[in-house]
Parts: C-alpha cells; sequence; structure tokens
C-alpha cells in the first residue's frame, strides 16, 4: 500500500474536490505512518466530515460512518446476534442434536455487523469516521478507545475477532463535551477553522466548476465579512457552496450587481430567526458595497 | 548513531518537557512517534516538521493556540528558558493583582458583624439543637467569626457531596423500560423452558444530571459569594459534570479554578471576581456572553442552569428577559436562587427580577445552608 507524503496527499485531495491546508495535509501524511486516530475540532460547518469523504476517496477506500449520540452502546457501534432469526432456527431445528444447533446458531451468519466491526473485517483497510464523539457517553469512549488500541473485538460465542486490517480512523467533535484525556493523546489533533477568503474560493471553483472566478471571491470575501458579524450560527462551508449554487441558478455574475437575488437567497447561509433580524438590508447593502 | 542525531534527539527530549511543563499530555508513546516523525525524510525542516509535531502532540484547542510560541520560542530563540512559558503568563499576572477571594468574605462579614450584632438574637444558639442544626439555620450575613465562616464552609461542602450521591443512587435503582431486551429475555426464558414468558424490558441508561452554576458576585451579594463558592466547590468536585461561572459587571468561567482540591486555596485563585465588586451587575449582559460562548459547549438536554443572585441588575430588564427565554430553549431547568427571598416581607419587585421570573423553573431561597439543601428533592426530580 503507498502511502503518499504530505504534498502528494494534498494535491490528491486537491483532485478529488477537497482542499487542504499544508497542516490538515501533514496531520493525514501522520495518521498513515503512525497508525494514529486522528481527532479533528472545529465549529459546525467547517467540513471535518468532509474530510474523511476526501480521504476515503483518495484511497480509493470504502467509508463507514459511526454516527455517536447519546446513549449509543455497545449493540449500536460494535455487533448484536440476530436474536429473531436465532429463535426462528431453534424452532425449526426443534429435535435434532443440541450441540449442532447450538453451533449453527452462533455462526457468523446470525451477527449483526456494526460499523466498528464491519471496519476491522474488511479486506482493504476503510475509512472509519466516528462522528461527534462528544455526543456520546463518556462510557461509549472508553470502550472505543479499547477498541482503537487493540483492533480486535471479543465476541463471547464465537472467540477473538482480529482485523483483517486496520482501518484507519477520524473522529470528528463540536466540542459540546470535554472529551478524555486518554483519548485526546491517543489521537492526532487537528482544529480546523473557517477556511480564509482564498481557500474558500478555491473550495467554491472547485466543487462548483462551473463558477465565474470573479463571483466565487465576491461570495468567498462576503461570506467571511458575514462570519464576523455578531451571529447566532455561523454560516459554514456547506452554506457556501449553497449560497453559490443558488446564485448561479439565478443567473447572478456579480453580487453588487443584482442585489435583490442576494437579499432573497439569503435563507441559504443565515438560518435562525434571531440572525435575520441582525442582518436587515442595509447591513447586507454595507457587506455588497465592501466587496463589489 | 551520528552526533548530530545525538543532538537532536536531546533538543526534542527537552522540548517535549517544555510542552508537558505547559500542561501538554504527552506520554512514552508520543515521544516514540515524535522520534519517528523526525527520523522521516519529509520531516528534515522546519517548515514541515511544525504542522507534524503540533499534530501529534496537541490535544485541545488550547494547546494548539500555545504551541505555535512554545515552538519558536524553543527552536528559534536559543538559550531561552522556556519554563516561562507563555501559557502561564496569563495566569501570574492575574494571581499577582488578585486579592484572596475567601479573605474578602470574611472582611466583609467581620465589618458587617457590628449591625449583625443587633439582630444577631433571633438567629442565636438555640436550646437542646445541635450546632449544626443551629448552622443551618442561620442566614449567612450573620455569619460573623471566622470559625463560624469556616463551619458553615465545611457544611456546604458536605451538602453538595450528599446531593451527588443521592442524586446518582436514585437513577440507578430507578429501571422500567419501555423497550423489550431480547437478549435478557432470552436468558430468563431458560428457566421456563425456553418460553419467554416473562419479558425483560430495558430502557436508555440516563446520564447524570448536568449542573451549570451562575453565581452573581456583585457588591449586593458580597456577603453570600464565599459561602455560595464554597458549595459551587464541593458540586464541582462531586458531579461528574458540573460547570461554575462568576459574573458582575461580565462572566468569567471559573470551573478550572473552582477544581483546586484544597477549598480555600480555589477560592484563592478566584481573587480575579473582586475587581467586579462594588460595581453594578450586568446580569444581562452575562446571559447573553454565556448564551453566546459557553452554552453550546456546556449546555445539554439534560442540564440544570442553577443562577445564584439577588436580581438586582443595572442593565436593561428588556435584555435580561430575552436572554433568559433564550437559555430556557435550551437548557432542561432554571433554577434561580435569590437569597433575599429568605428575608421576611420581600418581594420579587426589582425590575430585572421581574423580567427573568416568567422563565424560572423554580424561585427559591438561599439565604442559609437549610434552603440549599431543601433543593436536593427539586434536583433529583429532573
Amino acid at each position: 500500500m503507498s502511502s503518499p507524503d504530505r504534498t502528494g496527499l494534498a494535491s490528491c485531495l486537491a483532485a478529488v474536490g477537497y482542499v487542504a491546508d499544508g497542516g490538515l495535509a501533514t496531520a493525514l501524511a501522520l495518521m498513515d505512518m503512525l497508525r494514529r486516530p486522528l481527532l479533528l475540532e472545529g465549529e459546525a460547518g467547517v467540513g471535518k466530515t468532509e474530510v474523511a469523504k476526501a480521504l476515503a476517496a483518495v484511497h480509493g477506500a470504502e467509508l463507514i460512518r459511526l454516527q455517536c449520540h447519546e446513549g449509543l452502546d455497545r449493540a449500536d457501534a460494535l455487533y448484536e446476534w440476530n436474536y429473531q432469526r436465532q429463535l426462528m432456527a431453534i424452532k425449526a431445528r426443534e429435535g435434532a442434536d443440541a450441540d449442532a444447533v447450538e453451533a449453527h446458531v452462533f455462526s457468523e451468519r446470525y451477527l449483526l455487523e456494526r460499523p466498528l466491526l464491519a471496519a476491522i473485517r474488511r479486506e482493504a483497510s476503510p475509512v472509519l469516521l466516528i462522528d461527534e464523539i462528544d455526543r456520546a457517553d463518556a462510557e461509549f469512549e472508553a470502550f472505543l478507545l479499547e477498541v482503537l488500541s487493540d483492533f480486535q473485538v471479543s465476541v463471547p460465542e464465537l472467540g477473538t475477532i482480529a482485523a483483517r486490517s486496520i482501518p484507519r480512523v477520524i473522529l470528528t467533535s463540536n466540542g459540546t463535551r470535554e472529551l478524555s484525556d486518554a483519548l485526546r493523546r491517543r489521537c492526532l489533533y487537528h482544529a480546523l477553522d473557517f477556511p480564509d477568503v482564498e481557500r474558500e474560493a478555491a473550495i467554491l471553483r472547485a466543487r462548483l466548476p462551473g463558477i465565474d472566478i470573479a463571483l466565487a471571491q465576491q461570495i468567498a470575501e462576503m461570506i467571511a465579512a458575514i462570519r464576523r458579524e455578531d451571529l447566532v450560527k455561523r454560516p459554514g462551508v456547506a452554506e457556501t457552496l449553497d449560497w453559490a449554487a443558488a446564485l448561479m441558478g439565478l443567473g447572478v455574475g456579480r453580487l453588487d450587481a443584482d442585489r435583490e437575488a442576494v437579499f432573497d437567497t439569503l435563507a441559504c447561509i443565515v438560518k435562525t430567526r434571531e440572525d435575520r433580524g441582525r442582518l436587515p438590508r442595509a447591513v447586507i447593502e454595507r457587506l455588497i458595497g465592501r466587496v463589489a | 548513531m551520528d552526533g548530530e542525531t545525538l543532538a537532536i534527539r536531546r533538543r526534542l527530549a527537552g522540548f517535549l518537557r517544555t510542552l508537558r511543563d505547559n500542561g501538554f499530555r504527552i506520554g512514552l508513546a508520543e515521544s516514540r512517534d515524535a522520534l519517528r516523525i523526525l527520523a522521516a525524510p519529509p520531516y528534515r525542516r522546519a517548515t514541515t516538521v511544525k504542522p507534524a509535531l503540533r499534530a501529534l502532540c496537541c490535544g485541545s484547542r488550547v494547546d494548539w493556540r500555545a504551541f505555535d510560541d512554545l515552538f519558536d520560542t524553543f527552536w528559534t530563540g536559543r538559550g531561552v528558558r522556556t519554563r516561562v512559558a507563555v501559557t502561564r503568563a496569563g495566569a501570574q499576572t492575574s494571581q499577582r493583582t488578585m486579592r484572596s477571594l475567601a479573605e474578602a468574605g470574611q472582611a466583609g462579614g467581620l465589618a458587617d458583624a457590628a449591625d449583625g450584632m443587633a439582630d444577631a438574637a433571633p438567629h442565636g444558639r438555640r436550646e437542646g439543637a445541635s450546632r449544626h442544626e443551629n448552622l443551618a439555620h442561620t442566614d449567612f450575613r450573620h455569619l460573623a467569626d471566622p470559625a463560624a465562616m469556616a463551619r458553615a464552609h465545611d457544611l456546604a461542602e458536605r451538602l453538595a457531596r450528599t446531593m451527588r450521591t443521592r442524586l446518582s443512587r436514585r437513577w440507578q435503582r430507578h429501571r422500567r423500560g419501555r423497550r423489550p431486551d431480547l437478549r435478557a429475555t432470552i436468558r430468563a426464558s431458560l428457566a421456563t423452558g425456553g418460553l419467554p414468558l416473562d419479558l425483560v424490558q430495558r430502557r436508555r441508561r440516563r446520564p447524570p444530571l448536568r449542573l451549570v452554576v451562575l453565581v452573581d458576585a456583585s457588591g449586593s451579594m458580597s456577603l453570600y459569594t464565599s459561602v455560595f463558592l464554597r458549595f459551587v466547590h464541593g458540586i464541582l468536585e462531586h458531579f461528574r459534570e458540573a460547570e461554575a461561572f462568576l459574573f458582575h459587571t461580565r462572566l468569567v468561567h471559573v470551573s478550572a479554578a473552582l477544581r483546586e482540591k484544597d477549598a480555600a486555596r480555589a477560592l484563592d485563585r478566584l481573587g480575579l471576581m473582586v475587581e467586579g465588586v462594588g460595581g453594578g451587575t450586568r446580569i444581562g449582559d452575562a446571559l447573553a456572553d454565556f448564551n453566546r460562548h459557553h452554552a453550546a459547549r456546556v449546555i445539554n438536554s439534560r442540564t440544570c442552569v442553577m443562577i445564584l443572585s439577588d436580581g438586582y441588575d443595572t442593565g436593561a430588564p428588556e435584555r435580561l428577559g430575552a436572554e433568559m427565554a433564550a437559555l430556557r430553549r435550551r437548557c432542561r431547568r432554571i433554577v434561580w436562587l435569590n437569597p433575599l427571598l429568605g428575608w421576611k416581607d420581600y418581594q420579587p419587585v426589582a425590575r430585572g427580577m421581574a423580567a427573568a421570573l416568567p422563565h424560572v423553573d423554580l424561585f427559591a431561597a438561599a439565604h442559609d445552608l437549610a434552603s440549599l439543601g431543601a433543593l436536593e428533592p427539586y434536583l433529583a426530580r429532573l
């Protein structure tokens, strides 16, 4: 398996439409070298999940995603027996040799694979995305740490399942809960921020190939200005892309040429009532005037 | 191994030690990996090795912000003793300017002793009652001598501790589920020859309650803050998930300072708040700050926000009302503890208090230890 170095990786990421800065490319290259998971932290909308998707595309690997939530437990994350099928199988084989039935019922046919188990049983190493780890409980975090350090899972009825391949693991966190020191130490770390104007314009050009270069620049500057306003929910990169697509769909060539369209499409980027109130027409006009 | 490599290794060990001194979490495994990074050809240059070591050594945003300065100081500022670290500087200056909170609180208590004497009689020692009982019903205003103060502090802390254990035990015993647990049902059916007669139910284990405490440290509250802070210290130590903030004219996040094991030292570290005493309180602004910068991180659907304040607000009451409404939408319960409520004939007519009240779930007195203790059953029912 070839693992490209940081510059090679950055251009590979660009080829699949993800514009990464040098620090992130380094961190992704180190993941392969040191075999450590990568913890990405940053506000909602800075493109944490996209990193995993892009990495999977670069390596041509499968992306397995575990979405964390409150109350997530082993049965949702690792494996579960298919009890209904087991019960049916036992009923269907009533009278047969008890040992044979037991061996049959506890075979892999009746094992329901959940993301963590799936990730270590693949032939080619997949990208495992553990999304919003901060939403899971502290207990689950400890359990996850165990799986991530050994890459083996023990199922009492089957024995230990060792990893066929070591997945590349990316964890993301919004910082709604403080993560444990042990997990932070185990992982490489990258703090992801909103992209600067140049990088956001580059993202727009990469994702929306038809976009006018001047318009992309204007949109990037406008979004940067809106993020500096005092908002409850700052628009993320996904919102920028939506907005750019909407403006392109309306045939807007320059923001200052068609202010009406800009105002009408603000719904793409401003998503709470309070924020809408904080961006009245006058403010938008002023911002447009600045980027024009 | 040639001499150059050896020298680099030594420098690296020194760098990692500097990071450790600055609170980075770096163990042996990290040291080993750092050596591996340095040994790899792409990371021979300063421009490439910096982001690599940063990804390896940082564990949080705090580390992330401090790393660049530490790296530059260590590797480029030759011979600079890096123990005088960037992250420490802030803490030291604030400590120097701080007056001890504990002292401030007690000084206030002593000053109050004179007018406390006059109406101390009704709160005086009662025959037959234990000393604890006695103290439990003494208004914090009337705690004059340092010894009584210290006892009140201890009691406040113990109260917080028992609240924690009682609350957590109650969650575990309480188990009535809505979904059948198939694994356990099959296990139970062994007793009836494989017929699942008894369905075992399960339900999501309840995560422990999270408490966020906002303590008013303005001049009008100065007689109460030190006891409250001791109580909050106990809560922080014994609730697994709790956060504390102080506010007067602005909001200060004090969880880190209060996590200090020794209560007296913890209060010492809080001297920072003293600078706000005597000025007015801007509860609305403090809450706005909280909603904007901290709420997303510290509040989840099972969070109880506890505000300890007398509700005297020098800001606009409309602002306080709006921010209370915003806070109410986010958290599960808002408890407002007002020491004045323990006074006879007190009516919450202060404009700020009146604006906040519609959004408060529990409005209770907090003038003595008994009233703090009375909260526990309420918190258990959340």
